[in-house]
Order: structure tokens, then sequence, then C-alpha cells
């Protein structure tokens, strides 16, 4: 697999470890501090950019799903105590026989796009099972379809090169990472939570209230405990606990009879905390709780007992017993109804507890991204398959049941006939819950909704950037700044600019460039190296040891263990291990003075990233390796088998010393940067120089940057997508960045470099709006086209009627009539052909008798000449033509004929067109002028935009200015400049080039007006910069409307362009209106232009009549007709319906 | 006032002209006068070339030269094709883009050969052999039967993969025959690249090409640019000698000055300059050297598509000024004299 993976990269990525960067290459010397930045492409070489999504999906499907079923593994049957059913093995897409490499897919993932369908392959499973007296092994039995993920080790492109997955229509600088359901594709976005099965101790100093809880979870449920203070006193807390047990209870329930233990457990020798815990000891004194069964007798009464159906009645005690082992701090299992285990966990929550009561500022930080989880497609899938699995195996017994209970039956009895008949359950649970995003999970009563989006390929960057996207379970609505705000701790972790701005600001973060996700490690073999290693079982130890100066507990996955004395020997032993790869790279370690304890953490959902290990003031990675990678010997997997680069998490990184360069080394650091632009994540790397620019406008970059018009990928061309936005001529920056390199922006590219002049210029380029010289647009600058896509489906019906296609409609002259101008004879529009607003691009027609019944009765044969279909034709609505693209006919999953039709746009940039640069500085194009009204240099040279100068100084982007220098010197010199992060091209080295090639320092140039000639008397800024076009264009906005069509209920007009709606004077114009006293007017645009409705108005009752009749008084004497809107009139008619007489008195006016 | 525009670090100064009646009490006899303006106007060409010409215009007036310019961009017509009939397109490039980029192939027809097309007329009649210039594409992509096997360059493996301008094939309509017998209508540049295509596709279109204008369409404009710029002065108002001096000299582009036998900077030919005002920045010649631009001196600098010799296009440009001159007296109002 790992040759797999290197030849599939090949081809992009040989030139990455090789660019002569800074007029580098292969021969020249290597200088450590500035070419160790090359192990970050081998590090996206092993890893990719959306390696976290692979990973998780891979240990998914090879590993998880294996325990999954290793731990539903048997069916019994409740009826017959003979049989049993057990699941022996379950692969996902090959067969027990086949090479686990040929993945059997019906269809590659491209054809699943456009044929609507989802690309998954077969689960099976091996079973073993009685059949009468005999034991049956059946391998191979599909139960169901997993849907694949695309680049995973089960995706058929897994391993190509470029040219087969041409061969195949995908792109090589896709992702992957994501599934494609019925032919939309669809990714399962990284969810931020809190760390499980951590204690987490937080305070409200106003309520003097400390807690410590810890949310535990397991594959069976989810629970949280609680340990908490109310009046001083301390107590525990669970959901299925009725009221607090005051803790003393609860250790003593846990086998901690002796109050001195207990003591000891919890406050160790320090008179101060025990000072502080003296006082819980008469709470359970009080209570009279002085033995174990007293203690388990008081929880017993305290339990919330919810049994299920016909479960025996427990006892007191038992319901005690029962608690303790498996409500409360569910993740610890208890074995042989041994508590200590779980007596010390709750004893340590306490004494954080304790801790915390003394000295407040040793609570945890919820935000601390040491304290997160990330979870990912493959734990989210996992939790569904489980959940389906389940109820898979829980059908099969139903139904087993039902036929064993019957006593007599013909044949031996066979489980395989009945397992396959619900096989359709987990496809199509898998199916709904991506497609829709719904996780709703049985087990744990959860209900989660938009977990899954669907893939935006607006551009080749929003589709990256939506694979880096991690999203915060917290509420959106809350106001609260904690979780939004920027945390120290995210630093080379999550992307310091990439957030989106208003109400998910701060809780939608990305991914940084070079972070690894990591999956869960097995405990057992830790725990036995920590034993190994010195430290001593934490269930053997006494407990007076316990808390003794200078013993450091040894927490596993947040659980104590054992205790050392020696933690930094053990500590720097462990790291050794790691190392040397006896111990997975993705453990970590770290210690925690304040609470005298070494964690290890080698559970899943961390974020890490690598750094270079410093020994001695030295750093690990010398020139020699540099040169190893460099000339393709050695790959990043070597560096960490060697020991030179490690990856750590938040909390090891906590523990660190780490140096930013080579040069701020000293005796003391441990570990080295990489390099510092991997602070940014792949979106924000675009841009030139951030580090020069205001933060915000980096970020606002981050959010424009995924609507920018570009390439989207190699099969652009071939995708049949809902709307697809191209730009014509992409062209790759002038100043580009390394990550530019590393995500191949610069091979797919959105946007062009424009010459852009910073002048004022006319007046129509106020608040940010751009000058186009129109020239530059007739010769394609900022050209793009829309696609747009249009289904229509053939149907059939039960009545074995169908939808039929008809031919085009010709008139006397042979000539096809307008309508069906754009038709071929099979009446589904020809390529090439444009189509108008009003023309038909697919001749449907439906059959008139589709709801009739399958049994066609006697009526049906009394009329059989009538005509069968009527036309439901699929028309173009616009206001600018299209040209039809594509023409897909196809059959979808369940036999109805699918024809997509592509319909293209080609667009050049108009009025009121959305352009940006890199740094976040959008304008609208607001005049577009002839080249020859143009200012112009020495050279003859025209901008292509002009751009007002006010919008330097209140937005700081320093960068841009930057960008342009080096753009000019980039052009002159035929070279293409850098503008990377904390490094990139220096301003004095452009100047001297502008110099050289006899442009004035400051990138400055004196211009020409175009339209008097003469000199402009100031000199202009004016040079290349990157512009973007943005998705926002004034052809899909435009709309107004005279009169059109109206709402059925209200019979006001319609609201939204879609519905070709009218313009709302709303309540803020209607105030101005009355302000000026324009009645008439006001009486116009709310009612007359709106729903201005004729009444017949009883003036003896004051009711409605109609027809000049009033129904209530039996007249017609006293009617008058008046106009009101008719919205007064439905309210009149509902007050009516509530028995509530709106009566109307009407009177002269004047 | 001089007529030399100033330069200085910050800002140029001086940029208008003032050598008109009624701007100063001095300016009475500032009287455009035919006479004087001929014996002060001077045209000279420094070198023209098939596609370029470079030549100064001494002794004008800013409006004129830049009339001039604006013309030549603008309104000097031009021939290039307008409508594209496509017959047939399976390349990848789309039908739009295709034509767009026929549309930006510069064509080596004499405009004065073909009348304007009216634009009223009815789609048939429109097109005639009097204004319309027929071209088309035919071209098809087949696989290289005597490829060698193992190579992967398209050029060896297929036929026909890069479609050119120069595969755009004159049609002579009527009495173009004769008309354009001896210069039949090809683009000016063979190579430039149209689409790309692979065994299987092809292309088959039919391209009218018309007279227009640079105004209506870029495609129309006869020149590639066509712009001027003010003559360099370089005035030493205090020697500069030794290091000083070598330090001046790099200040400018080489060739602009030179170190005379006592050491002293001297100005060889501002002309070279390009005014990047580097020598400003340096503090050691503050005061010593003044910057400027001779504001009656333009050094016209023309770039042809092709189509035509740049002289060519200079010389319709004055035509067309000439014209609008003749129009405007024509006009009632305009008509004083």
């Amino acid at each position: 697999m790992a040759t797999g993976i290197k030849r599939e990269y090949d081809d992009a990525f040989d030139d990455l470890l090789n660019p002569v960067y800074k007029g580098k290459s292969l021969t020249d010397p290597i200088n450590t501090a500035e070419d160790k930045w090359n192990l970050l492409p081998a590090f996206l070489k092993v890893k990719g950019l959306v390696k976290q999504h692979l990973d998780s999906y891979n240990y998914f499907v090879d590993v998880d799903l294996k325990k999954i079923v290793q731990a539903n593994e048997k069916v019994l049957s409740d009826v017959d105590p003979d049989f049993y059913l057990k699941y022996l093995d379950i692969r996902v897409g090959y067969k027990s026989k086949a090479d686990p490499k040929q993945i059997e897919v019906l269809y590659p993932p491209h054809e699943c796009r456009l044929r609507d369908m989802t690309y998954s392959a077969p689960i099976y499973v091996d079973v073993e099972y009685t059949r009468g007296r005999k034991i049956i092994i059946h391998r191979d039995l599909e139960i169901g379809r997993m849907p694949i993920m695309l680049r995973s080790n089960k995706c058929v492109l897994n391993g190509r090169t470029e040219n087969e997955m041409a061969y195949l229509n995908e792109c090589p600088l896709d992702p992957g990472g994501y599934f494609i359901v019925n032919g939309t594709e669809k990714v399962i976005l990284v969810q931020e939570q809190l760390s499980k099965n951590r204690i987490i101790v937080e305070a409200d100093d106003k309520k003097g209230i400390v807690q410590a809880s810890v949310t535990s979870s397991t594959h069976e449920r989810k629970s949280k405990t609680y340990v908490v203070t109310k009046n001083d006193k301390i107590y525990l807390k669970h959901n299925s606990i009725s009221e607090e047990v005051p803790i003393v209870i609860v250790l003593k329930a846990a086998g901690i009879v002796s109050d001195l233990e207990v003591l000891q457990l919890v406050c160790g020798d320090d008179s101060v905390y025990q000072d502080i815990f003296a006082v819980n000891f008469e709470e359970a004194a009080k209570l009279g709780v002085y033995t174990q069964k007293e203690a388990l007798e008081y929880i017993g009464r305290k339990v919330k007992t919810i049994r299920r159906m016909n479960a025996p009645k427990l006892t007191l005690i038992q319901e005690g017993i029962e608690a303790i082992a498996s409500t409360l701090i569910a993740h610890l299992s208890v074995e042989n109804l041994d508590f200590r285990e779980k007596a010390i966990y709750i004893a340590i929550m306490t004494r954080r507890v304790v801790m915390t009561m003394h000295n407040s500022k040793l609570v945890d930080d919820r935000d601390y991204v040491g304290n997160k989880r990330l979870e990912l497609a493959g734990q989210l899938m996992s939790l569904l398959f489980e959940d389906l699995f389940k109820k898979f195996n829980n059908d099969f017994k139903m139904n087993l049941d039902k036929i064993l209970k019957k006593p007599s039956r013909a044949s031996e009895f066979d489980a395989l006939l009945h397992i396959n008949i619900h096989s359709n359950n987990i496809t199509t649970g898998l199916n709904r819950a991506i497609s829709t995003g719904n996780w709703s999970l049985k087990r744990f009563k959860m209900e989660r909704a938009g977990v899954t989006h669907v893939l935006s390929r607006l551009s080749y960057i929003s589709a990256l950037g939506m694979m880096t996207r991690i999203s915060s379970q917290f509420e959106k609505s809350r106001k609260v700044s904690g979780p939004r705000a920027l945390q120290p701790s995210q630093f080379g972790m999550l992307c310091t600019s990439d957030t989106p701005e208003g109400e998910a600001c701060g809780l939608v973060k990305n991914l940084a460039l070079m972070t690894h996700i990591t999956t869960d490690d097995e405990e057992t073999p830790i725990r036995k190296l920590c034993y190994i290693l010195g430290a001593e079982n934490i269930n053997i130890a006494d407990s007076s040891t316990l808390h003794t100066n200078g013993t450091y507990g040894v927490y596993l996955n947040g659980t104590l263990t054992a205790t050392t004395r020696y933690p930094i020997k053990f500590v720097n032993n462990f790291r050794y291990l790691r190392r040397t790869g006896r111990v997975s790279a993705f453990v970590s370690i770290y210690t925690n003075v304040h609470q005298n304890a070494v964690h290890i953490a080698a559970d899943g959902g961390r974020i890490c990233r690598p750094l270079i290990i410093v020994e001695n003031g030295k750093s690990k990675v010398t020139a020699d390796h540099l040169a190893k990678l460099k000339n393709g010997e050695w790959e990043f997997d070597d560096f960490l088998v060697n020991g030179l680069v490690e990856y750590l998490d938040v909390n090891e990184e906590n523990d660190s010393l780490i140096a930013l360069y080579e040069k701020d080394v000293f005796l003391a650091t441990t570990h080295l940067e990489i390099e510092p632009f991997t602070v940014l994540g792949a979106v924000a790397g675009l841009i030139p120089y951030p580090h020069h620019n205001q933060s915000p406008r980096n970020t606002y970059q981050c959010a424009m940057g995924k609507q920018a018009i570009g390439a989207i990928a190699y099969n652009q061309f071939r995708r049949i997508d809902t709307l697809l936005y191209l730009m014509c001529y992409p062209q790759q920056p002038m100043v580009k960045s390394k990550t530019i390199e590393l995500i191949q922006y610069d091979k797919l590219p959105a946007g062009q470099n424009a010459t852009v002049a910073v002048m004022s210029y006319s007046g129509y380029d106020i608040e940010d709006a751009l000058v186009l010289n129109k020239s530059s647009i007739d010769r394609g600058f900022g050209r793009c086209q829309v696609f747009r896509k249009n289904t229509a489906i053939l149907k059939r019906y039960p009545n074995h009627s169908k939808d039929i296609l008809a031919g085009m409609r010709v008139n006397e002259d042979g000539e096809p009539i307008w309508q069906h101008t754009a038709l071929g004879p099979d009446g589904l529009g020809e390529v090439g052909m444009r189509v108008q607003s009003g023309q038909i691009y697919v001749n449907k027609c439906v059959p008139t008798n589709a709801s009739e019944s399958v049994l066609g009765g006697p009526n049906q044969q009394a009329q059989p000449q009538q005509q069968t279909h009527r036309d439901q034709p699929m028309v173009y609505r616009a206001p600018e033509p299209s040209y039809i693209d594509q023409v897909m006919m196809s059959v979808s999953d369940n036999d109805q004929a699918l024809i997509k039709v592509l319909l293209r746009q080609t667009r050049r940039p108009e009025l009121g067109d959305k352009f940006s640069s890199r740094h976040g500085q959008k304008g609208v194009c607001g005049i577009i002028v002839q080249q020859e009204d143009m200012p112009f240099n020495d050279q003859g040279v025209c901008p292509d935009i002009i751009m007002n100068p006010h919008g330097f100084p209140s937005r700081m982007t320093v960068g841009k200015m930057l960008e342009l220098v080096s753009g000019k010197a980039g052009v002159l010199d035929g070279s293409l400049q850098y503008g990377t992060c904390f490094g990139g091209s220096k301003l004095e080295d452009m100047s001297k080039i502008l110099v050289d090639k006899g442009f004035n320092y400051s990138g400055k140039d004196m211009l020409y007006s175009g339209i008097t000639g003469e000199c402009l008397q100031a000199y202009i800024f004016f040079g290349p910069i990157y512009y973007q076009k943005l998705k926002h264009m004034v052809l899909d906005k435009m709309h107004a409307r005279a009169r059109g069509p109206r709402a059925v209920l209200t019979r006001q007009p319609t609201e939204g362009r879609s519905r070709d709606g009218g313009l709302r004077l709303g309540e803020m114009e209607r105030d101005c209106v009355i302000a000026y006293g324009a009645s008439q007017l006001l009486l116009e645009r709310l009612m007359l232009s709106s729903d201005a409705f004729d009444v017949d108005v009883c003036n003896t009752c004051g009711l409605m009549g109609y027809n000049g009749w009033c129904p209530t008084c039996k007249t017609s004497e006293t009617i008058i007709k008046m106009t009101i809107p008719y919205a007064a009139k439905l309210l009149f008619q509902e007050l009516i319906s509530m028995n509530i007489a709106p009566r109307l008195k009407l009177g002269d006016v004047f | 006032m001089s007529n030399i525009v100033g330069i200085e670090h910050d800002r140029v100064t001086n940029t208008t002209s003032t050598d008109f009646p009624g701007y100063s009490p001095d300016s009475v006899g500032m009287d455009w006068d035919l006479e004087k303006f001929k014996k002060t106007f001077k045209l000279d060409i420094k070198y023209i070339s098939e596609r370029t010409a470079n030549f100064d215009l001494i002794g004008i007036d800013t409006s004129i030269s830049n009339a001039f310019r604006r013309i030549m961009i603008a309104e000097v017509p031009s021939v290039a094709a307008e409508n594209v009939y496509i017959f047939n397109n399976t390349s990848v490039i789309q039908d739009e883009v295709l034509a767009h980029r026929i549309g930006l192939v510069p064509l080596k027809v004499d405009p004065d050969q073909l009348s304007w097309i009216n634009k009223e007329a009815d789609e048939k009649d429109k097109f005639t052999d009097d204004n319309t210039i027929v071209l088309s594409l035919d071209i098809a992509c087949t696989k290289n039967p005597n490829a060698n096997s193992n190579s992967t360059d398209p050029d060896n493996l297929y036929r026909n993969h890069k479609v050119y301008a120069k595969h755009l094939k004159f049609e002579p309509q009527g009495r173009q025959v004769e008309l354009f017998a001896n210069n039949p209508v090809i683009p000016c540049d063979p190579n430039i690249l149209l689409a790309k295509l692979r065994p299987g596709q092809e292309i088959s279109l039919r391209v009218h090409c018309i007279l227009g204008i640079g105004s209506d369409h870029a495609k129309f404009s006869p020149v590639s640019t066509a712009s001027y710029r003010l003559l360099p002065v370089i005035n030493i108002t205090k020697p500069i000698v030794g290091k000083d001096a070598l330090e001046f000299k790099d200040c400018f582009p080489s060739g602009v000055i030179d170190i005379n036998e006592k050491g002293e900077a001297f100005v060889k030919d501002a002309r070279k300059d390009t005014v990047s005002r580097e020598v400003l920045r340096h503090e050691q010649f503050d005061g010593k050297v003044k910057l400027g631009r001779r504001r009656d001196h333009f050094i016209f600098n023309i770039e042809s598509t092709g189509a035509m010799p740049p002289e060519e296009i200079f010389f319709k440009s004055v035509r067309i000024l000439r014209n609008k001159a003749e129009y405007l007296r024509s006009c009632p109002i305009g008509n004083l004299n």
C-alpha cells in the first residue's frame, strides 16, 4: 500500500520536492535553517491535505468495523437454545478469497456522480451458525453496501497514477475524503467536542461552586458524572441518581470503607486539604452510613430505576452495586466487583475539587485545544454502523424467533434464508444518514442534524477548505466569547485566520497546514509499558503513598493507572521509546506539575503536529538528512523512525520549549519548528505577505477565496453539477507562496494577474468600486462561464404507462417551430444549440392516465383513441440565452430514464460584477472605460483595473502593496516571486530589480492621462495584482417588476427574484413617506399597487356582504362599495371565524 | 513658462501647456500660426520596421499628439472575425471561447479593400463580397500511424492536435478572387494556438470577417499599443565629479550619463533615460541635478498587430483627425469662417 501511495503522488510531488527555490537547486549547498521547510512537502506527500478524513475512514473500515462485529458477534434465539449465529469476520469491498486490494466497486466514482448513484462497496461477513445439528460456516455473505470515501484504501482511486486517474475521469488534484451518495458529493465535517473520559474541573466564583465532571463514553452508552460542591461539602451527581450523594458515601460504597483511607486517597497528608475535606465525613456520619453495605443501600435508594419490562426486581444493595459498577464513570469497566479503580478515580475527581476549592486557579479551561477532541467521519460512521448492525441483528433475531416458534416445520431451518431479507436496512440507513446529515442513534438517544454537507465545488479552494473545516458543537446563538476567541493553544494546529464572519465566527475553524488527527491506539500495551518502565500499578499500591510528596501519578487516557517517584526519568524513557518507534508516534506524554501527574494520551481525535527534535541545543535534523530527503532517499517517515522529528499534541507542546528559528535554539530548547507559515491553513496560505496585513483582512480573504471563480478540477468539463462557475483564462498568481505550490493552487488557479493603477479616476470608483479597461475585457479578462444542470426523469407509472419524449414540432415549411428550435428529432436539445427564454430543451410528455388504476376497467376500453400524453416540456427561462453544453441520458437506480441537460453561459465582466484581490479588498465594477481613455506609462502599458487609493488607509493591507511591487519585479524579471507568510521575497530585492529595469524603486510610475494626454501630477502606484472574480454577478441578481404573479392567500405580490416578486416598500420607507406627508403615494403603494379589493360593506351591521347584498341583514339597501386591502378583508374573515365580529363603521371623510 | 515638465521626487510639475491666447497677459502672440508651426514642427523618424515604428514629434501640442494616439488605438479601422458559424466542434474548448479566440487573431487584410457593413441590413444581404472576408477552419485530429510506440509526446502521437491560426483558410468570394489574388488573407501570426485536439475530435467552422474600429472591440484595433513618452531632460546644475560621478552614472540606464576626461559627469543621451527617478533618492545629488521632460517632444512608439504597416496606421490617424476637423468645420454651429 505504501508503494501505491508513493506512486500516486510522485507525478505531482516530484517537482515540489525539488523546486528551485530562491535560485537554489539540488546541487547547491544545503542550509538547515532555510531548507528544513522541505519537510513540509514531504509531510504532505505522506499525509496529504485531507489525510485526517482518510485515516479515520480507513481505521473505521479496517479496524473499528471488526471490533463492532466482535462486540456483537452472536445472535441467539430466545426460543431455540441450540441455535446460534456467530460473525467470524467482516470485510468491505472484497471476498474472503480475493485480493484485499481488488475492491469490488460496481461503478467508478465519476459514473456515480453522473448517474445519481451511491459510490459504495459490498460489506461481506463470514458467519457460523447451526442448521439442525450441523454447524455451518458461510463465507462472503453480503449484508449491505458501505459508502466509500474517495481516495480511502477501499476506493478504486487509491494508488492510481495520474494517467489512470484520467482514464477514470477523475482529477488527480482532487483531495478526496468525501462520499458520493445519490450523485451528490457529501462531506462529513470534522466535529469538535470536549474530550471524553477526562476530568474537567470548573468553578463558578459567584455561586462558589466547584465541580469536576467527566463524560464517560463507551460503545454502549454515554453518561456524565459530576463531583460538585454544595455549601462547601462535596457530593457526587449523576443523571440516573435522583439526588446528590455525599462523596464519602460513594467512596464507601466503592469499597474505601475506612475514613483514613478516604482521607489518604483524597488529600494525602496535606493538612490544608484535610481541613477542607473533613466536613464531608460528618455528612456521612450524620446519615448513619459507616459500612460499604450501608453505603450501597443508601445509593440504591437514590437510583432512578428505569427497568425494562419483565426484568427481575433488584434489591437495594443490588441496585447500589449496579450503579457503582456500571452507571457511574461508565468508561471504567468493573470486573469481579473490584471497585478499587473506580474508587480511586472518584477520589481523584474529589481531590481535584478540593484542590480547586483551595486554589481557584486550578480550574481547567474548556476552550483549551488540549481539552478538545475532533470527531471525524470514521467515528461517526462507526457509531451509525453499530446502531444499524444491532438493529439488523435484532430484526434477524425477531424473525428467527417468529419462525422457530412455529412447532412444525416442513424442512430443516436455515437461518441464512432469513438474514438476507433485511439486507437493505444497512445500505439505506447509511445512505440516508449521509445524504440527509441526520445522525440518529437509538443507543445514545442522539439526534444530530447537519452532520454532512454538500461538498462546495465553487472553486478548488472552496472544496479544499471544506475538507479542513472543523465545526463546533457549541450553539451559535449563545453570546459568549470564550469558545469563539483565538486560543493561544491553537498555534500551529488550527488556522489563525480562516474562520467565517458573523454568527459562526470562531466556532467554525480550519486545520492548519501541517496537522494530524490521531486515531485510537490500544491502551493495554501502553499500560504494560508503564509498568515495565518502573511505574507501580495503582491497584496494588498503598493508598497512603498515592499523594506523598514527590510521587507522580501516571494517568493513561485520564485514568490513574500507576505511580512513579521518578517522573522525569519515566517521561524521558517513554519518549525515548516513542522516538525509536517502540510506541506509536501519536501517543503523547507530558507532565503536569500542578497535579503531580504524568499524562499519557493514546485516544483518537487529538490534533498533533510534527516538530524537529532538538537535543543539547542542536537540531537533530542536519543538512545531511535534508540532502537525503531532497534526492529522494528518505521520506518523511524516515525522519520519524530515526527519531529526528516527532508528533506533539497540544498538551505535550505545553510541556516543551519550541524554538521558532534555528538561531533561537539554546540548551533548554526541546523542539524546533519546521516552518512558521504552517500556523496558517490551506486557504489562508493563498494570501501573499499576510504577515503585513491587518488580521481581519486575512479572514475576509479566507471567506472570499472560496467564492472566486476559476478552475475547479481537471475533470471540470466532464462534470454535470447543479451550478458550476469556471473562468475562461485563469492564471497562476505572479506572487505565489509555498502553500500555493503545496496545495497546487498554481495548477487550478482562480483569478488573473491584473495590471492595477492605484489612482482616482472618474467618480465611478468611490466606495471600493473598480474601473475596468474595456479592451482588457474584450481580450478575455474576467471572462467566465456558468454551467447549470437541469434534470428530467422519465417516470414509469404503476399502470404501465410512462413518460415519453416527443419529437420536435414543425411548421408548414418543415422548419421547427420557434419553441423547438434547439431540439433535435429525438426531442432532446442538441449540443451547441442556443436556447432563449421560452424555448424548450427537453420535450417531455407525461401520460394523462397516470393516476388510473392498474387494472384496466371496462371504461378504459370504451375510449381507446383519446390522447394519451400531455406536454410537460422543460422550458428555458432566463433573461440571457444559454447554450446546450452536454446532454446526458442514463438510467438511475430504479430503472427510470434520467436526462441531464447542462446549459452554458459565457459572461464577460459587466457593471456591478464583483472582484477582489487576495487581501479581503472586494469591490464591484463601477465603470468600464475605453482603453484610449485609460492612463498609460512610458511603455504604453495601460491598467486593466484602476483602484481607488482610499481603499488603503483604513484597511491597512500593506501586503497588497508588497504584492504589487513583487509582482511588478517578477514581470520585469521574468520570474515568479514569493509572498510566503513570515518570509517571501524581500522588498529591498524587489526594489533593486525595479531600479535595474529602469523603474522607480517604489513601484510608482509617471503616467499620462489617456484623455488629455498630459502627465499626471502624481506618481501612480502601478503594477500587477492578482484579482479574483467572485461568483456574485449582476446577471444572476438583476430584478425588476411592473406587474406579475401574486400570492394566492393574500393576493399581494410574491416575494423574491425567483418568483418574479415585487420590490417591497418596507416599514422604514413607509415611515419616510408618512413623514413627508405623501398620503396618496402611500395609498397607491400599499394598497392600489398591492392587494386592492372591492368589498360590499353593510352600513347597518358593519359586516361584509357580496354582490350588493348583505346576508346578515338580508337587504341590499345599505350596502356601500369600498376598496380595502385584501389582507384586511382576510383578517376580518379570520376574526369572524373565531367568533369575533369586526364591524366597519363608515362615515364621510369630508 | 518653460515647456519642461518638472520631475520631482514626489510629484510632477508644470504638466499642462499654457501657450495659448488668453492664458496670461503675455500670451497675446500665442495664436496658432501655420507658418510658425511649419517652422518649428519637426518629425524625426528613429526607426521603422515591419511591426513597429518609433519616431519623434517635436513642437506639437499635447492635445494633437494625444489625438493621434487615441485614434490609432480606437478609430483606425481594421478587419477581424465577427461572426463564427460553427458546424461541428467536438473539442474541449467551447464554441464561444473558440470564437473569441478566432476573433482576436489579427488578419493581414488591407482594410481599404473592404467597405463598411450595413448593420441595419437584413441578415441575408448583410454580407457581400464587398464587405466580408470568409475564412474556414476544418480540421480533425487523427492518430499518427507511424508514431513511436513508447513516446508520450503528443506531437509524435497525433496529427493536427494543435489548431493554429494558420489553419484558417481564406475562401475568396465573388470578386475577391481577383482582388486578393496576389495577397490572400492570412493571419499575421500563423502560430497563434487556437485549440488543442485529440484523436476523434474535429472542428469545422466558417468565419465572417468585417471592418470595425477599436472602440467597438479591441480586436479591431490595428495596434498592439500606440503610445508616446515625453523626451527626458537631465539638467546637471552643479558639476558632479569623482566617485559621485560614477554613482550618478549608475542611477541611470547605461548610455545616458558618461564621464568626461575631467571625471565630470555629463549627459550623453537623455533620450535613453527611463526616468526612474533613482537619482533623486540619493542625498549627495540634492540640488545638483534637475530632471524634466520636454512637453512638446513626443517619442511615439507604434506597434502594429501586423495588418498594416505602423506608419500607415499613423497616416490613417492623421487622415481621420483631418476628416473630423473637416466635419466639425462643416457643422452649422462650428461653421464660423
